[in-house]
């Protein structure tokens, strides 16, 4: 995985509460057996009318939004199924950060094994970003992870909170399995112990 | 003395394999359950780094998502290409790595959640995951079970852990009896109702209390299937005679002398007197009534007897939200939920596929009809679900109510198969979510229990269950 590095960019103002997983990425783009390629079909049926036109006033077709890095979303993004179609779709499009109120969970995980960075603010401050967002393509954001802080375009600061080991994963752009292959031992020694305790599983 | 502990803290206690300074655990998974949508990129990603699967004798894969579920399938291949080189890539995977396998004409197929209990790979006090988010079903049976991406799916099959925080515990208690009518269904959406799609966020749910004691195993794993949608990372409920009973004698399960063992420690799987929660729920039985869905999100939850709500009845997002959901669903406030006509009946998924769910469907539909202009479809969780429902009759009854009797798969619940709604097309549907497009495109879906399903397929509009039954006992 690619190292996380301090992003600055243009925010996407999306204020919609509940943006599931099925409108990231609808269901016919999960019969891919790639990862790869789904950038285009992210948010597929807001962006796109039957015939394949873009609807102008979905807010990534719009000139100011169409190079975002960042999303500024309504609360509880990211629900629904656990599909990471879902966080493969909008990395691919270019998203390094999204920031809401609150995530779902499986979608939060997946957002870090993609080198993307889930950030939780509380609403007043997810406003603020919201309202500077909006302000289109001049208005860029600088979201520094080592230093837990957003920076508006104002030149205001934001601290948010992380994961220690989340960051430092995305940070050093850490593969989880070859980390937990280290631990092989405790992994053996937890078997043989289980083996005894629960022969039956 | 320990300090007391909830059933998730068991569980998760017993799992750790070791825990670093922050908290981040290594926690081992007892059963790994594989299906062909998410699984193809994480089992690459093996062959690419040379691994192989830690433990494939834990893990069991069934095709369900893409397969066509019309009876000529056994003599067909797929027609939609894409779906069929997913299954066709789950086919080989499965005999590559040597994991357990139920290919498609297997008569043991089915939707993964069902198959796990039904062979007996799912057991009490279990970690359980799948890259499915519906895994939290296999909770009813006093296991942790919780869905992963492709990216932990791929750390499952190369190290047989993940790398976990441990959640909050929260309580959901339905005290109390539930009125005739009301079933698992209707608990499990009107607690979503009133904690919301992010009220479980960052927390294990265990259900608990007189009405989900009172709950079959089929009604528990309804329950406990949509945990996800109440944004819990699982749901559980405690193991108990009734769990026992159903898990004796699967194909899978403990035999002789192994199964006495792990009776005895199945039995210490409850939480303790004064074990503490970070929340607590508690909902009335006698106050559940039979509900539908009437927005976009499962938390549109409503009881039958309601109107359309309008979006000033919202505050903060939601209002836009609600107005966004209306627009879409084609509603006006205040319109009566019965009044709502639908085009479409789906009875199926892994919320609702189960005998249990099939018979109360056939219960309201014997010796009636679809309302004319109805399309109906009902699709069994297994195929031996489907031969339970034959030997007891129920597909003739489905049949003679006009409506389609298929074969095993998730169907129409997400509709990734060609079983989907046309545009505009509105639907009763005993699945899990009601999202926009989640049916098909621009199709609209009002959810509900089987009965209820059953019901509006009847009159052609959304109905209350039980006028139908007051209409038989008088």
């Amino acid at each position: 995985m690619e190292k996380f590095e301090k992003v600055t960019g243009i925010a996407a103002p999306m204020p919609l509460v509940n943006i599931d997983t099925d409108m990231i990425i609808p269901k016919g783009f999960l019969k891919t057996i790639k990862r790869t390629g789904l950038g285009v079909h992210a948010f597929d049926e807001m962006r796109y009318d039957r015939q394949g036109n873009e609807i102008p006033d979905f807010v990534l077709n719009k000139p100011q939004y169409r190079e975002a890095s960042i999303l500024i979303a309504g609360d509880n993004f990211g629900c629904g199924s656990s599909r990471e179609h879902a966080p493969w779709a909008l990395a691919d499009f270019g998203i390094k950060v999204i920031v809401s109120t609150s995530f779902a969970d499986i979608f939060y995980n997946n957002s870090f094994k993609n080198g993307m960075l889930p950030i939780v603010l509380p609403q007043e401050q997810v406003d603020l970003l919201m309202k500077d967002a909006e302000k289109g393509s001049n208005a860029r954001m600088t979201v520094d992870l080592e230093n837990q802080e957003i920076t508006t375009s104002e030149g205001e600061t934001i601290k948010f909170d992380v994961d220690p080991f989340k960051k430092h994963c995305l940070l050093e752009g850490l593969d989880d399995i070859g980390l937990t292959l280290e631990k092989a031992a405790a992994i053996d020694a937890f078997e043989a112990q289980a083996a005894q305790a629960r022969p039956w599983v | 003395m320990s300090a007391p502990k909830t059933l998730y803290d068991k569980i998760w206690d017993a799992h750790v394999v070791s825990e670093d300074e922050d908290g981040t655990c290594l926690l081992y998974i007892d059963r790994h359950l594989v299906h062909e949508v998410t699984s193809p990129q994480a089992f690459e990603g093996l062959r690419m780094a040379g691994r192989k699967v830690h433990a494939p004798e834990k893990t069991i894969a069934v095709p369900d998502h893409n397969v066509p579920t019309t009876t000529d399938r056994a003599s067909g291949v797929i027609e939609n290409e894409e779906s069929r080189i997913q299954v066709e890539a789950l086919d080989k995977n499965a005999k590559e790595f040597g994991v357990n396998y139920y290919p498609v004409n297997d008569i043991r197929q089915g939707i993964v959640h069902i198959v796990g209990p039904e062979q007996g790979w799912t057991l009490p006090g279990m970690t359980v995951v799948c890259g499915d988010s519906h895994t939290a079903t296999h909770g009813a049976f006093g296991a942790l079970a919780h869905g992963i991406g492709t990216s932990e799916v791929e750390h499952v099959l190369a190290t047989q852990t993940l790398i976990q925080k441990k959640s909050k515990n929260m309580k959901v208690e339905i005290t109390g009896h539930l009125r005739p009518g009301v079933t698992a269904k209707d608990i499990t959406l009107s607690v979503i109702g009133a904690t919301g799609t992010g009220g479980g966020t960052g927390h294990v749910i265990e259900y608990c209390g007189e009405a989900i004691r009172d709950l079959s195993m089929e009604g528990r794993m309804t329950v406990c299937n949509m945990a996800i949608e109440g944004g819990a990372r699982a749901g559980l409920i405690a193991p108990d005679e009734k769990t026992f009973e159903y898990v004796k004698g699967r194909a899978h399960a403990p035999k002789g002398a192994q199964w006495e063992a792990a009776l005895n420690w199945w039995k210490t799987l409850y939480t303790d007197e004064g074990a503490h929660f970070d929340k607590v729920v508690t909902i009335k039985g006698e106050d559940i009534e039979p509900v539908v869905t009437w927005g976009t999100s499962p938390e549109d939850v409503l009881p039958i007897s309601g109107v359309v709500p309008a979006p000033e009845d919202f505050t903060g997002g939601k209002v836009e939200a609600a107005r966004r959901s209306l627009d879409y669903m084609g509603l006006e406030p205040g319109t009566k939920l019965t009044d709502i006509k639908i085009d479409v009946v789906f009875i199926g998924s892994c919320t609702n596929g189960r005998i249990e769910d099939l018979r109360a469907a056939a219960e309201v539909l014997k010796g009636r009809k679809m309302a004319p202009g109805v399309r109906g479809m009902v699709v069994p969780g297994s195929g031996l679900v489907r031969a339970q429902a034959e030997e007891e009759g129920l597909d003739k009854i489905f049949t003679d109510a006009g409506f389609e009797w298929r074969m095993a798969g998730c169907s129409m619940c997400l509709a990734m198969n060609p079983d989907q709604l046309a545009e505009g097309e509105r639907c009763a549907s005993t699945s899990n979510r009601n999202f926009e497009g989640r049916q098909g495109y621009k199709g609209r879906t009002h959810l509900m229990s089987p009965a209820m399903a059953a019901a509006a397929a009847v009159t052609g509009h959304l109905t209350d269950v039980r006028e139908m039954m007051e209409l038989e006992d008088a």
